[in-house]
């Protein structure tokens, strides 16, 4: 398959590639990692007359902390550059489980997470997973920079606030004010299939006391879908068996799935009340042992 | 080097814009004039005439289409021909000498990991780059590594042998 006919351009500088954008107007696409356009223009399901390939654009392939703890990834930060990332493995759980589920491992190589939040498919991981922990992606175009959070960010399949002329230059994740953490559980058929259900959970903790959470749902309605009123049960309270189920129901309730060949709705609805309460339970302090462990086994 | 292209007949002859690109494949410096929506994987085959980069989904599913650019597996269905420009492209010719074959050739012999053939340029490709990224990998890290890659007739059990062959077979000629 081919995809028809573009003209392409290979811009050196962030600049050049906004004015670009800004003549090519609303057909023009940004190709980044490629693994969802170049599909989508195969397929005939998009056919913009200008790409503007930023793979060349210099040091837009960093992820890296700031002093205050902010997260900042940058636009050709590729998925594989996260799944092996210790910075995220020591300081972003949430993320660091999500990153070895995206697709496959040779899509991983390419793929871009600034590239899957921009393309905004409703199946997308990466959303949830930023949605979760409050993220935000920083746009610049022509008259400079903006910030836009990620729940503004997506207003429907594949489509986002971007103005044409606008480049997704990083993704931030806000700093934790206590002690991090979470996980991505995803259900797919098979590796490098999209999401049956997907669930993020990104949630702070001060000793027992939850004191920011957010849960989000991927693959269960037509956009990422923020479970708020669950995220809401948790904050303030410590993570009991009875605060565990009332969440995960809560999250269930939020899900709007659909019956497809992937599963009935009722399923992914169960998979979601599921999927909260292993999140919770692997998040729980767990209770010291009722009796000591055997002899000669690490506790 | 020249590259035919599908007359699809939308277009008036010299109306094609074409893109010079300077590139290395298996060491090999090229130099190519291409269309840009022309595939990497169409470069290589129709192109460079390299046919052991199989196409098999054209969905980005299957991997048939692995190669490297610049050390690092991709599918080569899903990237575009402009974009290898400046950079080195690793095939399955290149893995074996005049004289020898690859270990992770041998390893596929030796532990019959192939039956029809179609998949294996892909998997080797795709090991290759498992390998010399971890050189000592567990069974589960094959696994893990070639989950992009689909095999319709083995099951994997003996691909996955395959590439664990050729680790310890890499090894011991590491270790001299």
């Amino acid at each position: 398959m081919y995809p028809s006919r573009f003209r392409y351009e290979a811009p050196r500088s962030l600049d050049e590639a906004i004015s670009l954008l800004h003549d090519g107007g609303d057909d023009a696409k940004v190709l980044a990692g490629g693994q969802s356009l170049v599909p989508l223009m195969k397929l005939r399901f998009a056919s913009p007359e200008l790409i503007v390939d930023i793979n060349n654009l210099p040091g837009l392939d960093y992820h890296r902390a700031d002093p205050d703890g902010t997260l900042r990834v940058g636009a050709l930060c590729r998925h594989a550059d996260l799944e092996r990332s210790a910075l995220l493995k020591g300081t972003q759980p949430t993320m660091a489980s999500a990153a070895p589920l995206i697709a496959d491992p040779i899509v991983r190589n390419r793929g871009t997470l600034v590239g899957s939040l921009c393309h905004a498919d409703p199946q997308g991981d990466w959303a949830s997973v930023l949605l979760a922990l409050g993220g935000a992606v920083v746009a610049q175009g022509p008259g400079g920079r903006r910030m836009i959070p990620v729940k503004d960010f997506v207003t429907g399949p594949f489509q986002n606030v971007l103005y044409p002329d606008e480049v997704v230059v990083e993704a931030v994740v806000p700093p934790a004010r206590g002690t991090r953490a979470g996980g991505y559980l995803k259900l797919e058929r098979r590796v490098g299939d999209f999401a049956t259900v997907g669930v993020a959970l990104a949630v702070e903790t001060s000793g027992d006391t939850v004191t920011r959470a957010g849960i989000a749902l991927t693959g269960v309605g037509g956009s990422t879908i923020g479970a708020n009123a669950a995220a809401d049960a948790l904050a303030g309270h410590a993570l009991t068996t009875d605060i565990i189920e009332h969440a995960a129901d809560l999250a269930a309730e939020a899900a709007q799935p659909r019956t497809d060949h992937r599963g009935s709705a009722e399923y992914k609805r169960h998979m979601v009340r599921t999927f909260v309460t292993r999140l919770l339970n692997r998040v729980a302090p767990t209770e010291p042992p009722a009796e000591a462990p055997a002899e000669g086994r690490a506790a | 080097m020249t590259v035919v292209y599908d007359n699809v007949g939308d277009a008036a002859e010299g109306a094609v814009p074409v893109r010079r690109i300077t590139f290395t494949v298996n060491g090999k410096r090229k130099v190519a004039e291409v269309e840009p929506r022309l595939l990497l994987s169409h470069l290589i085959r129709r192109g460079l005439g390299l046919t052991g980069t199989h196409m098999g989904c054209d969905t980005t599913n299957c991997g048939a289409c692995t190669v490297q650019v610049d050390g690092r597996p991709v599918k080569s269905c899903t990237m575009l021909a402009v974009q290898v420009d400046g950079r080195e492209i690793s095939t399955v010719e290149g893995l074996a000498t005049a004289s020898e074959l690859h270990p992770l050739q041998e390893g596929f012999k030796e532990e019959h990991g192939l039956q029809c053939g179609f998949c294996t340029p892909g998997m080797m490709m795709a090991a290759k780059a498992l390998l010399d990224e971890n050189p000592d990998p567990t069974e589960e890290d094959v696994r893990w590594a070639l989950s992009g890659n689909l095999c319709r007739c083995t099951g994997y059990q003996n691909i996955v042998k395959s590439v664990l062959w050729a680790a310890a077979k890499l090894r011991a000629e590491a270790a001299g």
